[in-house]
């Protein structure tokens, strides 16, 4: 464990004669975020020429996922706060890629990480998590993530003053995050031209915060979310909120639409993009272009961006490769 | 009676209970009974062609059975049966 002291300086950036006329990042934290837009040329069947589908890869951010944003975004926000202090444990309860990001970014600042996850998480997932150093802490596969929140909830009553918990589903900080940065790069990369914002659901907090951003610039921006058609799926980061926990920074109200999205045809477009596109991605990112396709199918002309948070290859061992039947 | 183990998106369909108990022969029995005392189970874990789905996975004594017979694998009373979607959801 470091010293306070050593915590402290990893917090702040280095001074300026150490960095100066050099073109490197003072610690990877500074490479979170301003993520490529690329355009989807063949996987848009049925798709007016006038409609424009543009994915942004959140597989580019150092941690393989959008989950950097937010979790950059309330570590910093409990370190402003002095809720994280030296000597304090991060914690908290997640199904992969928001314990990877808080993993990254506690080795980068020093600080101790326990992730509570589901014992079904893929393993990839559980090998990136330990090679950052954070423990895992696994929980009942049959309970889903609901059941890993509950014995996050447990462990922290145990012990409250060792834990500094992010919370993602209930920190404002993490829609704020996509507020500041993934809003503000989307508007930039489109030059202010995109007519259509589609995520995934899983805490909300990508769509809530980028999509605030967008309307914020242009109100008749339609934010539109991706969510698996039934409580019982096989789309890892997403929920079904009728029938999970409710994220406290989701506002239903704020969405333009909500489209269901079967976890089959969601795989099907996982395999295309790879085959057809050159884009190697996770399930989530299938189940976003699939609602992306189904909105961009009712349009004559629009620029639709839509939101890839990961790469595909931490699913490799998982049942979207290693399936029931060959994909042919 | 094999003792089945229901993940809590299922739980609707079995009145909210965690583990029910089922009578069958093979895994495929077994979900036939369930489907018979918890009508839509079946389609939940099989698709149209009655092939398990792609993104769930069926344990018998902790052996999935994509390993073992698939569907034909055989269970006998006191087995337990355990239905795992791939995943858990909620990054």
């Amino acid at each position: 464990m470091l010293s306070p002291a050593e915590q402290a300086a990893l917090a702040k950036p280095l001074p300026d004669s150490e960095t100066r006329g050099l073109l490197a990042a003072s610690s990877v934290l500074q490479l979170i975020g301003n993520t490529p837009l690329v355009e989807i040329r063949r996987a848009r069947d049925g798709v007016a020429p006038g409609v424009r589908i543009y994915a942004k890869l959140e597989g580019f951010n150092p941690g393989g996922s959008v989950k950097d944003r937010p979790a950059r975004k309330m570590v910093e926000d409990g370190l402003a706060r002095g809720l994280l202090v030296p000597g304090k444990v991060i914690l908290d309860s997640t199904s992969g890629n928001t314990g990877i990001a808080l993993a990254m970014i506690g080795a980068a600042l020093g600080y101790p990480v326990e992730l509570v996850m589901p014992g079904n998480v893929s393993e990839e997932r559980k090998r990136v998590v330990r090679a950052f150093g954070a423990r895992p802490i696994y929980s009942d596969p049959l309970e889903g993530s609901d059941g890993a929140i509950l014995k996050c909830r447990e462990i922290i009553a145990a012990d409250p003053q060792r834990y500094f918990k992010p919370d993602q589903y209930f920190n404002e900080a993490n829609p704020q995050a996509h507020f500041e940065t993934t809003g503000p790069e989307i508007w930039e990369q489109t030059g202010g031209q995109v007519t259509h914002f589609v995520a995934g659901l899983g805490t909300s907090g990508t769509i809530m915060g980028t999509g605030r951003y967008l309307k914020q610039r242009n109100p008749d921006v339609r934010i539109v979310a991706a969510e698996p058609a039934d409580a019982f799926h096989g789309l890892e980061g997403l929920k079904h909120m009728a029938s999970s926990i409710r994220p406290g920074i989701y506002h239903e109200d704020e969405l333009d639409s909500k489209i269901g999205i079967e976890t089959d045809d969601a795989y099907n477009m996982v395999y295309r993009l790879g085959r057809e596109e050159g884009l190697l991605v996770g399930q989530s990112c299938g189940a976003a272009l699939v609602a992306a396709l189904e909105v961009a199918r009712t349009l004559r002309h629009g620029v639709v961006v839509v939101l890839f948070p990961d790469f595909g290859d931490r699913y490799l061992s998982t049942n979207l490769w290693l399936g029931w039947r060959n994909v042919a | 009676m094999v003792q089945v183990r229901v993940p809590t998106p299922l739980r609707k369909l079995t009145g909210g209970a965690d583990s029910v108990e089922a009578d069958g022969a093979s895994v495929a029995a077994i979900v036939r009974h369930l489907d018979e005392h918890y009508p839509g189970m079946k389609d939940r874990i099989c698709d149209e062609s009655g092939a398990v789905r792609r993104f769930v996975n069926i344990f018998v004594n902790g052996e999935d059975i994509r390993f073992l017979q698939q569907l034909d694998t055989p269970v006998k009373t006191g087995d337990e049966l355990s239905i795992v979607p791939a995943i858990a959801g909620g990054r």
